[in-house]
């Protein structure tokens, strides 16, 4: 079953083949030149879905404003505007675990499976403070997702943040099982690079949750 | 086809032949079935099932147009007849309209891009999966007696758990989320593959235009798909949890609902749009017997369409009484959009213009579509002019232009798509006949139900009303319209005898049956799975018709290379080029036949109905079933990738 | 039939549509609430929108649809097959800038600032001789209420011709949407939200007004009358209905009222003057004068009340009144006594 078009050769000398190639013969290409060529197709597919998911969570900072907007006193019900000492340190922290990846990726890229492993790790605890530190918050706020909609908003937006810090702290997992039994080398460690580029997200998100749910409340 | 520099002897070819097929080979019957990554095979799941709805959506109407065709009748009560024009609604939108264009393109794409599969071609299998159990999910709501009776787009607070207590609404709710994860993944497949899957030469501007429009509607579902993700799920946490997003009475807005829903529900119907103009501008040109002209204006309004249906939604919410100036600065967006698809209007007169028509089946279906669209596109300016709206917001007449631009600009390429590419699909011609005699019913029946509609708006009806009083002049029209609606489905009942006796009795079709221009028309029919045995390298945008002797590309040495001839045919690979030039980059490995796609979808309906049944212990299954799948399948990534 | 006389046949067709459409239009309107039929300022404001939309409609369909048949049909000279090498000709640009740039843009100039100049002339609040009347929106009925004239009545909106209306819009429930094709476009009754109509009436009658948003099970029966009277009709009604009725002194009459108040009717129905004050279901004060029952779903006569009153749910199916078993005796003295409420 092939294609039922003769494959005489055409090269026209234009194209990436060879000019003036024996008649008959199918056209050799050249590889592009390092300096174009791009990433992984799945590194373009973590980005697209990046892209999705930030849309999400821009779709919840606009009700967020919206639901504030149409409201004259904000937080509703007399909720006091979040506390914001211990969130700034443990955002300092979020953030922050972004560093130990970007080490990590570069030590893998010239090879180094154990300082890929350290980054992630170190990576992984930060993260996983962060949430902790979710969850004490949690329960010291004093009203619940159901109390109105300020509640709903600000539980809905913080806790689906933290179902991508969850999910980013078992894929690390994942990779960090894969590092340990060392699937992931200098030239492939594809898994480690989308990771990497999720974790950045979440923590990049992170930042205008912060500044939405938190910093401006305390403006007036 | 020369595989080395001499011709190789019999055998040899012979050899070749056979070790392809190992290659290739899926296991038979429902094995095959349930693990096959072939996007071609996917492609057409996605068509017959989405025509299976499409069919069931038909008799959902045909129902509701019996109950309608006279005042006060008793066919249908109204509890049952608002589960119909709901069903009918989600039906034909999320199961029918939205997967059978993505159908199309997980078929065409990597064939016209010269490629032997998409980027991600396991993901691929989850969407359809994913779509599959969505739609089965929302339809065993009829099941229990309890279909979603919101209407299509669900309106807070009627659909809130105060006045629509049972579980009808949790199915839409639910059902939404689901079958939006089906269309996100596919326009992530869409658009790396059209990035990264170009063969040698098609640079950007030498993509086809269905790839472009496809290109431009996965953009949309990207950005747009998030927010009725968001309106469904924060419904469904209010119905489930309690909370308090659209509660007056606890300071939330049910016109929050409403800014959430359309700001998805407007781009949506330029994500159905939009692929269909694609087909259009594939079709006309083949039968006019020259290229599309003004094919780079056609591809800008193409990407225009997609940028300024983000900017209209408001127009949905014109009787909300929000500030007036702010509607006018959304009725005058909405204005501005009816200029790309002039353009590309006036590129269909041009292209025929010049060129000499033949009027087969599918090209029918076009000049239908054109017409249709004329009326609906023009009807859709009119709604754009916020007071009229205020007058026919609601009534019968917007019934009648979304079901011309809805039903008519999108259902009839989809017809005419069907005629032209199934016989690549199958090797089988349809009847010439029977296409046409299908065309003319519809046509006819279409616009005979759908016309009147305009007027009964005017004469004051209501739209997803179950009766109606007689006395009021709306009586006949009903009537007319319902006939109409009948002969519609008639129409569309002899494609489907078309499509069942050509599979068996229709001429075989050979590669090229239309003389097309595009790729996909340069493989046998059906084509073999690996697509090209040796990757095709372009010259022109229009390769089968500019270039006589279609040139194809040799592996070479280099990683980057040895994918795109034989080489790479015998072992499963495809080649990755860069973004823009399509030069070659890298070698990607098909994946062989698994079941991890599928049980990944199947972790996530059970997710769902443990949602549905409030049972977390389902949920929880569920979870663990998906999250094990997903991460056998992220374990060899890779080797996968070289 | 052959090929060229199959294409003519479509485009008759096609023409034909519009054609035959707008000869029903005209010809159809006058029994029907007819948007075409304007018989208030803001619907005659929007229908003249409309004339001017549909004679661009008409030449635009008329002139793309003409040349879609010419090229479709057309035999350039020579093969006509330019498949081979064929590219755009400066034709072809100059086509598609003029008939898909140029043109529709300047129609669409028009048709916006037609939007904004009847936008603005419609949404203007009048300042002085304004009507006053709050509409509340319940499944599936119409509270009306006159704060200026103290009269509460349900499902009957009546207004004095010529003067300025402003109708206060809320809901009790879900969104409902008020309109009245022949007097103004709609406007929706949102949660938490209070929203304003403003139109003149120009010429006396009974429009037919229906609820336009889909508010569950009996929104198809969610209609409503407004009665455009003169001034000083429409004063006269208003101090008529703003009095509590008169003591009943026919004995059927006051055994109705007897039935009334004691029966279930009084736990969702207020008739002013009696002890008859439930809120759930709508005010019946003066219900003998009324035009409809049900929210308009059926004419107000006596034969009609009776069935409604045993069992409105053969009526108005999943309305919210639940069916009322009286004896036939109870039955008749309810219809008497609502029915001389006059």
């Amino acid at each position: 079953m092939t294609a039922a078009t003769s494959s005489a050769a055409v090269t026209t000398g234009a194209e990436p083949g060879v000019p003036g190639a024996p008649p008959g013969a199918g056209v050799r290409l050249q590889p592009a030149q390092r300096s174009a060529r791009g990433h992984p197709t799945a590194w373009w597919g973590m980005v697209i879905l990046i892209l999705t998911e930030a849309t999400l969570f821009g779709g919840l900072l606009s009700s967020y404003f919206f639901i504030r907007a149409i409201n004259h006193t904000w937080p509703l019900g007399g909720i006091r505007a979040p506390d914001l000492h211990r969130i700034s340190i443990f955002t300092g922290v979020l953030l922050g675990s972004s560093i130990p990846i970007f080490w990590a990726e570069a030590a893998i890229k010239r090879g180094n499976l154990r300082r890929l492993r350290v980054g992630l790790a170190v990576s992984w605890l930060m993260g996983a403070a962060f949430f902790v530190n979710q969850v004490l918050e949690y329960r010291s706020l004093g009203f619940g997702p159901r109390t109105n909609a300020y509640g709903s908003l600000f539980y809905a937006i913080t806790g689906l943040h933290g179902a991508h810090v969850v999910i980013g702290l078992l894929i690390s997992l994942v990779v960090q099982l894969k590092a340990g039994l060392g699937r992931l080398s200098a030239e492939r460690h594809l898994t480690a690079q989308v990771f990497g580029l999720y974790w950045h997200f979440v923590d990049g998100v992170w930042v205008f949750v912060f500044a939405s749910l938190y910093l401006s409340t305390h403006l007036h | 086809m020369a595989l080395t520099e001499d011709r190789p002897s019999a055998s040899a070819e012979i050899d070749i032949e056979e070790r392809l097929h190992e290659a290739w080979a899926e296991p038979a019957g429902i094995a095959g079935f349930l693990t096959s990554v072939d996007h071609k095979r996917i492609g057409m799941r996605y068509i017959y099932t989405a025509f299976v709805f499409f069919f069931i959506g038909g008799i959902e109407a045909l129902i509701m147009r019996t109950q309608l065709a006279g005042p006060n009748n008793h066919v249908l009560g109204p509890e049952q007849y608002d589960q119909l024009f709901t069903m009918h609604g989600i039906t034909m939108i999320f199961l029918f309209n939205t997967p059978v264009l993505a159908g199309f393109g997980n078929y065409l794409l990597p064939l016209q891009l010269g490629t032997r599969d998409m980027a991600f071609p396991r993901l691929n299998a989850f969407s359809y999966w994913i779509f599959l159990l969505s739609g089965v999910f929302m339809y065993s709501s009829f099941l229990v007696g309890h279909a979603p009776d919101g209407g299509w787009f669900s309106y807070v607070p009627l659909t809130s758990r105060h006045f629509s207590p049972g579980v009808n609404l949790d199915f839409w709710g639910l059902g939404v989320m689901f079958v939006g994860i089906s269309t996100t993944v596919g326009a992530v497949n869409f658009i790396v593959s059209a990035f990264k899957m170009r063969c040698p030469g098609m640079t950007v501007n030498r993509m086809p235009i269905f790839v472009w429009s496809m290109l431009a509607m996965a953009f949309m579902v990207i950005f747009a798909v998030p927010s009725v993700t968001l309106a469904s799920a924060l419904l469904e946490s209010d119905r489930l949890f309690g909370t308090a997003f659209y509660s007056a009475a606890h300071g939330g807005s049910a016109l929050l609902y409403q800014h959430l829903f359309w700001f998805w529900g407007h781009p949506e119907v330029y994500i159905l749009f939009v692929p269909a103009m694609g087909m259009v501008s594939t079709i006309i040109p083949v039968f006019a017997r020259r290229p599309l002209a003004g094919y780079l204006w056609v591809a800008t309004s193409l990407i225009a369409i997609a940028f300024i249906s983000f900017g209209v939604w408001v127009h949905h919410m014109f009787a909300t009484g929000l500030p007036a100036m702010a509607m006018a600065f959304f009725a005058g967006v909405g204005l501005l959009i009816a200029v790309p698809s002039g353009v590309q209007f006036m590129s269909w007169i041009a292209t025929m213009w010049r060129g000499r028509v033949r009027w087969t089946t599918p090209m029918l279906f076009c000049m239908g579509f054109a017409f249709i669209f004329l009326l609906g596109g023009i009807t859709g300016v009119m709604v754009s002019v916020l007071p009229f709206d205020w007058q026919v917001h609601d009534s019968y007449f917007v019934v009648a232009h979304f079901h011309y631009v809805l039903n008519g600009a999108v259902v009839f390429p989809i017809f005419g798509a069907l005629y032209y590419w199934l016989p690549k699909m199958t090797g089988r011609m349809l009847s010439e006949r029977l296409g046409r005699l299908s065309f003319w019913t519809m046509a006819i029946g279409f616009n005979v139900s759908f016309f009147p509609m305009h007027i009964l708006g005017f004469l004051g009806m209501p739209r997803r009303v179950y009766t109606y009083s007689s006395g009021l002049g709306w009586d006949g029209l009903n009537l007319l319209a319902s006939i109409g609606g009948f002969l519609f489905g008639l129409g569309t009942a002899l494609t489907l005898l078309n499509v069942v006796v050509s599979r068996f009795k229709g001429e075989p079709a050979g590669p090229n049956p239309w003389e097309a221009d595009t790729l996909e028309w340069a493989t046998t029919s059906p084509p073999p799975h690996y697509n090209f045995d040796r990757i095709p390298v372009v010259t022109s945008r229009h390769p089968l018709w500019d270039q006589p002797e279609l040139a194809y590309a040799e592996s070479g040495e280099e990683e980057a290379t040895r994918a795109y001839g034989l080489t790479g045919a015998l072992e499963r690979q495809t080649p990755i080029s860069t973004g823009l030039d399509a030069a070659p980059e890298q070698t990607m490995e098909i994946p062989r036949d698994t079941y991890l796609p599928l049980l990944v979808a199947l972790g996530t309906a059970v997710i769902f109905l443990g949602l549905l049944a409030k049972a977390i212990a389902v949920g929880a299954v569920g979870v663990a079933l998906a999250a094990l799948a997903l991460v056998r399948w992220a374990w060899r990534t890779e080797e996968d990738l070289r | 039939m052959t090929e060229p006389r199959a294409r003519r046949a479509r485009a008759a067709l096609r023409l034909a549509g519009p054609a035959a459409g707008v000869v029903v239009l005209g010809a159809c309107s006058r029994r029907a609430p007819s948007t075409l039929d304007p018989h208030g300022s803001a619907a005659a404001r929007i229908n003249g929108v409309w004339w001017l939309m549909l004679a661009l409609a008409v030449a635009v369909f008329a002139v793309v649809g003409g040349l879609l048949l010419v090229g479709a049909f057309r035999r350039p000279r020579g093969e006509g097959d330019e498949t081979a090498g064929g590219r755009d000709g400066p034709t072809d640009t100059t086509w598609i800038l003029a008939g898909g740039v140029i043109i529709p843009t300047v129609i669409l100039l028009v048709l916006a600032v037609d939007t904004v100049r009847t936008t603005r002339a419609l949404r203007a609040a009048a300042h002085a001789g304004v009507e006053h009347v709050e509409v509340v929106g319940n499944d599936w009925w119409w509270e009306v209420r006159y704060p200026r004239e103290g009269v509460l009545t349900a499902n009957e909106v009546h207004i004095p011709l010529g003067r300025p209306i402003e109708i206060g819009l809320t809901t009790k429930d879900v969104i409902h949407s008020f309109w009245v094709p022949q007097l103004a476009g709609k406007l929706d009754t949102i949660p938490g939200q209070r929203n304003v109509l403003r139109f003149k009436a120009t010429r006396t009658g009974t429009y037919r007004g229906e609820c336009l948003q889909y508010c569950g099970l009996q929104h198809a029966n969610m209609g409503f009358l407004v009665v455009v009277q003169s001034p000083a009709d429409f004063a006269t009604w208003a101090a008529d209905n703003a009095q509590p009725p008169p003591t009943p002194s026919d004995p059927l009459v006051a055994e109705g009222e007897q039935v009334f108040t004691n029966q279930p009717c009084a736990g969702c129905h207020t008739i002013r003057g009696t002890s008859a004050t439930g809120t759930r279901g709508p005010d019946l004060t003066h219900f003998g004068s009324r035009l409809a029952i049900g929210a308009n779903a059926v004419p107000n006569t006596a034969a009609n009340l009776g069935a409604w009153v045993s069992n409105s749910q053969d009526v108005k199916p999943g309305n919210l009144m639940p069916p009322i078993p009286l004896s036939g005796e109870e039955l008749r003295a309810v219809v008497a006594y609502l029915e001389g409420q006059r």
